[in-house]
């Protein structure tokens, strides 16, 4: 009972990375129609510069590292958007090989500067603790992860449902032509929908660094997660995302736990069976 | 009669040139290199089938080729003859393959694209996580090498005249299939998929039959893979391998018998001459990867010669008194 109370945990807290990657992941996805390869590279460089600011010699607090990553990235993904992405506009395959040789060289680069060594900074220290409830344990800081998660979650959807940009966003999702037509500059859209999926995936990388650890591989171990969690929510969805998350999030700790074998395909099962039954995906409106 | 004939030529130099490797290449590392470039060459043509003619781009045919692989080496672990693990390893690929079409046939295009990378991924799960089966990251090792028609291919020489034999069965295979109605009705689907549905063609039909084509030459290619390093490992169904194969196939021009080839030869010699000097392989891989879709997106060989001829003229508009020079016009 213990054991699975704590997995549970676990899932919720994981399921919350995972929204805070693939969340960034759907829009890219439902405004520029491209599926992002390199999402997953922002994460593990992003975790690799906040892990780089917490350092001794540097000594950044881990939200001020986790910030300034986020904001590194931003600047770094917005530059990739206007500088290389802009070039190919229209040709959405080209689009999408050029993302992937982008995630070989950036993960080249950090197994070069950061060695193969993994890093992993210690939980910030307000959250080291745990909770006792009822007899049993639960870490802190998977708590708080949590929470994160959900306060991103909202902020995200009352800016996508309530403000202005939210309003423009939307509409180059529904319908990037028409949205241009009506005075939207969708091109700017793209840089900053670019941006803020990379500023969010970085800060993801920071905050699940001290549970996951910083490798060589991270990028390639949770691309194809935000791959699925996006194609079974259905692109361009927050709502698919924040419900995908959750539910890969507790895939892949059951699956961990009971086949440790399988566990790989076991998280792609889902993904199959909406491909065949609603390939739109479960809260999409296009096709995938 | 020149331009009739030069093509004609051309093909028969090369096949001398090919047919004599072990000749004049004078160290079996180097004959073992043009083993590698034929054999990925029968991979890439492989993957040319769904890229090129069928407009169907697929990142997890290094799936495909590691099931072949795999099955093959794991059959023969467990005591089974070349020939039964030879028909074991087509006979699952193609199954394999059956599966991919069918879940990645529900879309084209980026989803089509997605859904193979997914399946690929699945594959990379399976023989990495999976080690009670796969043995995980050690791989599988291979002591022998078949002898067909009594022939030993364990040396270098031998192996290579094997896989020649192969690809050049490869290369007709897909000369043949480029004339057939079928290779035209394929390519139909790839420009006019709704005009050909209005014709009365089972668009569907022909790109699943198109990727089972596909996989068959994988399953070939993975054959020979593991018969000439007599080991595999997770590393060849990796989103890497399958991206490699994929720049084979787009860096010599999609769509053509020769591209591939050319493709293939130039990933293998830069690999091998990349990895004799410095170890970061896919930093050039990704470099290469982004150079030739922002500058070349059509093919190294068509890509350069455009380049060239744009040079050419800029050197003319910013020279026009040079008179008589090799690019003047007469």
């Amino acid at each position: 009972m213990t054991l699975w109370l704590t997995l549970a945990v676990n899932s919720i807290a994981f399921g919350g990375l995972l929204f805070l990657l693939s969340a960034g992941f759907s829009l890219i996805f439902g405004l520029m129609r491209i599926p992002n390869l390199m999402h997953g590279s922002f994460f593990m460089l992003g975790a690799y510069f906040g892990v780089t600011l917490m350092l001794p010699a540097v000594g950044a607090n881990f939200w001020v590292a986790a910030l300034a990553s986020a904001v590194a990235m931003a600047i770094i993904g917005g530059g990739v958007e206007r500088l290389l992405l802009r070039r190919l506009a229209g040709q959405e395959l080209a689009q999408v090989l050029l993302t992937l040789g982008l995630s070989f060289i950036v993960s080249d680069l950090c197994l070069m500067i950061w060695t193969g060594d993994p890093w992993q900074p210690l939980a910030p220290a307000e959250f080291r603790g745990v909770v006792r409830v009822g007899g049993m344990i639960f870490p802190l800081y998977r708590l708080a992860v949590v929470v994160i998660a959900v306060a991103v979650a909202a902020a995200l959807w009352l800016m996508v449902d309530w403000t202005r940009l939210g309003a423009m966003i939307r509409a180059g999702v529904d319908d990037a032509p028409i949205a241009r037509v009506v005075g939207i500059r969708v091109s700017r859209l793209f840089t900053l929908v670019f941006a803020l999926g990379a500023a969010l995936a970085a800060f993801a990388g920071v905050v699940g660094a001290p549970i996951l650890s910083v490798y060589p591989g991270l990028d390639a171990d949770m691309l194809p997660l935000a791959l699925i969690v996006v194609i079974l929510g259905g692109t361009g969805s927050l709502l698919g995302a924040l419900v995908g998350s959750f539910l890969i999030g507790f895939l892949y700790n059951f699956g961990q736990a009971q086949f440790p074998d399988l566990a790989y395909v076991i998280l792609f099962l889902p993904m199959l069976l909406v491909l065949v039954l609603r390939p739109q995906g479960l809260f999409g409106k296009g096709g995938p | 009669m020149m331009r009739v004939t030069a093509p004609h030529a051309a093909f028969a130099l090369a096949l001398l040139g090919l047919s004599t490797v072990p000749l004049w290449a004078g160290n079996s590392y180097y004959v073992d290199v043009a083993s590698q470039i034929l054999l990925f060459a029968v991979f890439a043509l492989a993957l040319n089938v769904l890229v090129g003619y069928g407009g169907l781009v697929s990142l997890g045919h290094a799936g495909l080729f590691a099931v072949s692989g795999y099955t093959a080496g794991l059959m023969l672990q467990a005591g089974f003859g070349h020939a039964a693990a030879i028909a074991g390893a087509v006979l699952a690929t193609l199954l394999t393959s059956a599966v991919f079409a069918v879940l990645a046939l529900r879309s084209t295009g980026i989803g089509f694209l997605m859904i193979t990378l997914a399946l690929g991924q699945i594959m990379w799960g399976i023989a990495y996580r999976w080690a009670d089966l796969t043995n995980g990251d050690n791989g599988v090792s291979l002591s022998t090498r078949p002898a067909p028609f009594g022939i030993s291919l364990s040396g270098a020489s031998s192996f290579y005249y094997a896989t020649l034999v192969v690809f050049l069965t490869a290369l007709a295979a897909m000369a043949a299939f480029e004339r057939s109605p079928f290779g035209a009705s394929l390519r139909g689907t790839r420009d006019q998929a709704r005009r050909m549905t209005a014709l009365g063609y089972n668009v569907w039909l022909i790109r699943f039959l198109a990727f089972l084509f596909s996989g068959f030459w994988c399953s070939i290619a993975g054959l020979l893979y593991l018969y000439n390093r007599q080991f595999i490992s997770p590393q060849v169904s990796a989103l890497q391998a399958s991206a490699e194969v994929l720049l084979m196939v787009i860096s010599g021009g999609t769509a053509t018998l020769l591209g591939p080839i050319a493709g293939a030869a130039i990933v293998v010699i830069m690999k091998y001459v990349v990895s004799a000097y410095v170890v970061r392989w896919n930093l050039v891989l990704g470099v290469i990867f982004v150079a030739i879709i922002s500058f070349m997106p059509e093919g190294l060989v068509p890509g350069s010669v455009r380049i060239w001829g744009f040079a050419r003229r800029r050197w003319r508009t910013l020279h026009p008194a040079r008179k008589g020079g090799p690019g003047a016009p007469p």
